[in-house]
């Protein structure tokens, strides 16, 4: 796979098998206080219901490094706890960033067999070429999605993260 | 003999040319019918219909429907669960992804 994968698909698709119940998932997405244990680590805050307002939470880390204060805004499309989260997701880190607009994050979770549930989330990227990079990445597993659900499962399961808090 | 994990069906979805071919052709460009991936191949439709499967177990492949069609796209989160698993235990994972992250947004100023 040495291709770069082209950034004007239309959507992303990213899934992960957790050994967790869908409530404990849903907890695991929308909580801040779980947020800030896996992957970037940036608390996120949601106001469940359609219009409610989403945004992510600057890390000590990210502003050492000269991020704002809110690193992602949005608004949440439809809450169904928790079963299907839909939002808008849009970076502000950079006015290039900000620029691209709002793209569109669908979080589905479902029961699989045997105690563990599907989680998949897809991510509309149609003319947003940057916040494709940064979240699918130019390798499609340096960061990302796939690096933020992997700690995600890795956390659920074994009660830490990669970081190991 | 233990149980069959995920490793197992990711590396066993891996060890096959032709599956290898597929996860390439997705790379390039997400979100295929089976009909523009069998075109690339000289294989029978249920040829590559079962190369997929064996993708799909792997979750290696996801599928979605769009109207009367299947999309098909690349899943690299099981590849990056492999790297995390022997990889990132030696690493100072976070404090690397972080800096990514920073070059990647960065490059986007």
């Amino acid at each position: 796979m040495t291709a770069a994968p082209t950034s004007d698909a239309p959507a992303r698709v990213f899934r992960v098998f957790i050994r967790a119940t869908p409530e404990a998932i849903w907890d695991a997405i929308t909580n801040p206080e779980w947020t800030e244990r896996y992957g970037y680590r940036a608390p996120m805050e949601y106001d469940l219901r359609p219009g409610g307002a989403f945004r992510a939470r600057s890390t000590d880390a990210m502003r050492s490094m000269g991020g704002p204060d809110t690193v992602v805004d949005g608004e949440v499309i439809e809450a169904d706890p928790p079963r299907k989260l839909v939002q808008t997701w849009r970076f502000l880190w950079a006015p290039e960033l900000v620029a691209e607009g709002f793209t569109r994050v669908t979080w589905e979770i479902a029961p699989s067999q045997g105690g563990v549930t599907r989680l998949t989330v897809t991510h509309e990227v149609a003319g947003a070429p940057r916040t494709t990079l940064i979240l699918v990445g130019d390798d499609e597993m340096g960061a990302g999605w796939p690096f933020i659900l992997s700690d995600l499962k890795t956390l659920l399961e074994s009660g830490t993260s990669l970081q190991g808090s | 003999m233990r149980k069959r994990t995920d490793d197992d069906r990711v590396f066993k979805a891996l060890a096959d040319p032709t599956r290898r071919f597929l996860l390439d052709r997705l790379h390039l460009r997400d979100g295929r019918t089976l009909t523009e991936l069998e075109s690339a191949l000289d294989m029978t439709r249920f040829g590559v219909m079962k190369h997929l499967r064996v993708l799909e177990e792997a979750n290696l492949v996801v599928t979605i429907k769009s109207g009367r069609e299947k999309l098909h796209f690349l899943n690299p989160v099981p590849i990056r669960l492999i790297h995390n698993r022997w990889i990132d235990k030696y690493t100072e994972h976070h404090v690397s992804a972080l800096a990514d992250l920073k070059a990647k947004l960065e490059e986007s100023a």
